[in-house]
């Protein structure tokens, strides 16, 4: 069974559409990277999986079905079907609680822990994103952590009721590049380790490269190509995706060889979406 | 400490509420005891002055300090249970308001508005006028009237802590929405409440004033400030000091409430205190 089906999902914020006839298939314990450039769909994507929209996004049609429960118009297993590791770690922990009460919160809601039952998990987990001292760092709070360590406990926190499905919306952008390796790889091992399915919305194609199995790449609102990654790395299919490769710097490739994607491949693409919008109406 | 005005503030509010709590044993005499022989006597400073009364007395011989030591308990009295009423009321809709948005914010931001196209001195007022005075009167008129100053401020707030991350990461974990607002909003709205509550005080105790000044408030033979103000007017060219000594008290008092509401402001204020 899919961990998560997105299926010709299209959403709409007013007037404007934002999603044109997205589809996902993400089968269990895999990882799907879904790439574009900003304003392209993707973190609305995620939104929209998650039900957490801007108040005046509509979903015009499609559906969205989570471990093989359509969630379309429903409610969203929050917590315990699926979670979020969000982008800013900096931002995303309350800063009037302790750590260990804000990894605390979704044991004790899903999965009925008491109190001391809760403490003995909070400082497992803690130890499993391999942070040193958790009795120290469950009783800090946040201001008191860097963000590498931040973000530690926000995949802790999501990964703290096992759910088959995870949200990465850009997790690693606020870090620095040396964190970021790390993060990534806690992200992959623990995700091998739980079997968990991740949808792993980024811009970074190096990011998508060290960790997705399946690549989507976004544009405008629409998937223009879907591929396994090996695939899309070795010979991308659509002219943007390759364009988007020239416009990503290599250590193994001068600094000049990089190319903006093309201003006419974006009025192309932009046209192709207005008339996707056209014949829709 | 970097915030002075916090200090000062704190020492006016702690001195008061002594003062208050002390009263019977502050007091050289009792307040409403009259003794017409030594009406109008003047304070320590002056010629013809009686060291029984360091103050002076009024134009019935009755003991100013005492009185004004009397009216600091009245004065205290509205500015914590009617300041703090005001607040619970005000803050419960303001986060109302502001987190749950849609129709609860159209509902209570209108009423909001209406409220505040009333003079509020003139509405508590009537509201006396209307209930009766008194002491429990005076202070459902002021929640009545200056619950809006908290609602509107905590309603920005709110609204402000509803787009932050955190709030997103709790929604995402399957928290409640009325445990996100209890546990998550309601914490960090909490500094800028005691800053709200801090100058509310300083507000209550001068609606006070009016409202005892007018009449309106607790009974005569109790002394508030605003009554010993009233009183002082009518014999003001022979007796100033009985008009004077309350309008000092309350300076004192405003000022310091306001000082430690503003040096509190400061001092919570992460922004500010960079």
């Amino acid at each position: 069974m899919s961990a998560l089906t997105v299926d010709d999902l299209h959403l709409a914020i007013g007037k404007t559409s934002v999603l044109r006839g997205v589809s996902l298939d993400l089968p269990a314990g895999s990882v799907h990277g879904l790439v574009g450039e900003s304003g392209a769909g993707k973190t609305m994507v995620a939104r929209a999986v998650l039900g957490i929209t801007p108040r005046r996004a509509r979903i015009t049609a499609g559906r969205i079905a989570i471990a093989g429960q359509d969630v379309t118009a429903g409610k969203r297993p929050l917590g315990k079907g699926v979670a979020l590791i969000p982008q800013d770690p900096i931002s995303a922990l309350n800063p009037v609680h302790r750590i260990g009460r804000q990894i605390g919160d979704a044991l004790r809601l899903h999965l009925g822990l008491d109190r001391k039952a809760t403490d003995t998990r909070v400082l497992e987990l803690l130890d499993h994103v391999h942070i040193r001292e958790p009795e120290r760092v469950a009783r800090q709070y946040p201001h008191e952590l860097s963000g590498g360590m931040r973000q530690r406990v926000l995949i802790a926190a999501a990964f703290a009721c096992r759910p088959p499905l995870i949200i990465a919306d850009e997790p690693t952008t606020a870090l620095d590049v040396t964190v970021q390796r790390q993060i990534l790889r806690l992200i992959r091992e623990l995700q091998r380790e739980a079997g968990t399915a991740i949808l792993f919305v980024t811009h970074d194609l190096g990011v998508v490269a060290k960790v997705c199995d399946q690549v989507s790449v976004m544009h405008a609102g629409r998937i223009v190509e879907q591929a396994p990654v090996e695939t899309i790395f070795a010979a991308p299919a659509h002219a943007y995706t390759a364009a988007l490769f020239q416009a990503t710097p290599r250590y193994d490739r001068p600094a000049d060889a990089l190319r903006p994607v093309p201003a006419n491949l974006h009025d192309d693409l932009l046209a192709e979406a207005a008339a996707y919008d056209r014949a829709r109406r | 400490m970097a915030e002075p005005r916090i200090w000062a503030g704190g020492a006016v509010l702690a001195t008061l509420v002594a003062v208050a709590l002390l009263a019977p044993w502050l007091a050289p005499h009792d307040p409403l005891a009259q003794d017409l022989l030594a009406g109008q006597l003047p304070p320590f400073w002056l010629a013809g002055a009686d060291p029984l009364y360091p103050l002076g007395t009024d134009s019935l011989g009755r003991d100013l300090l005492s009185r004004l030591i009397y009216g600091a308990r009245v004065a205290l009295t509205v500015a914590v249970v009617a300041s703090a009423l005001a607040a619970l009321l005000g803050t419960a809709l303001g986060l109302v308001a502001g987190w749950f948005g849609g129709w609860a914010d159209m509902a209570i931001s209108r009423l909001i508005d209406i409220w505040m196209a009333f003079p509020p001195v003139l509405l508590s007022i009537v509201l006396v006028a209307v209930i009766g005075a008194g002491l429990p009167a005076v202070i459902i008129a002021i929640v009545i009237v200056d619950w809006t100053r908290f609602a509107r401020v905590i309603r920005a707030e709110a609204i402000q802590q509803r787009g932050r991350d955190y709030i997103t990461s709790a929604v995402t974990i399957g928290l409640g929405r009325w445990a996100i607002l209890l546990r998550e909003i309601l914490p960090n709205v909490l500094p800028l409440l005691l800053v709200l509550l801090t100058l509310e005080m300083g507000v209550a105790v001068i609606v006070e004033a009016i409202l005892s000044f007018v009449g309106l408030s607790v009974s005569s033979d109790s002394p508030t400030w605003g009554g010993l103000i009233a009183e002082g007017r009518q014999y003001i060219h022979q007796a100033w000091w009985v008009m004077v000594a309350p309008i000092c008290c309350l300076i004192v008092v405003v000022v310091g409430l306001n000082a430690l509401g503003d040096g509190l402001k400061n001092a919570l204020d992460p922004v500010l205190r960079r």
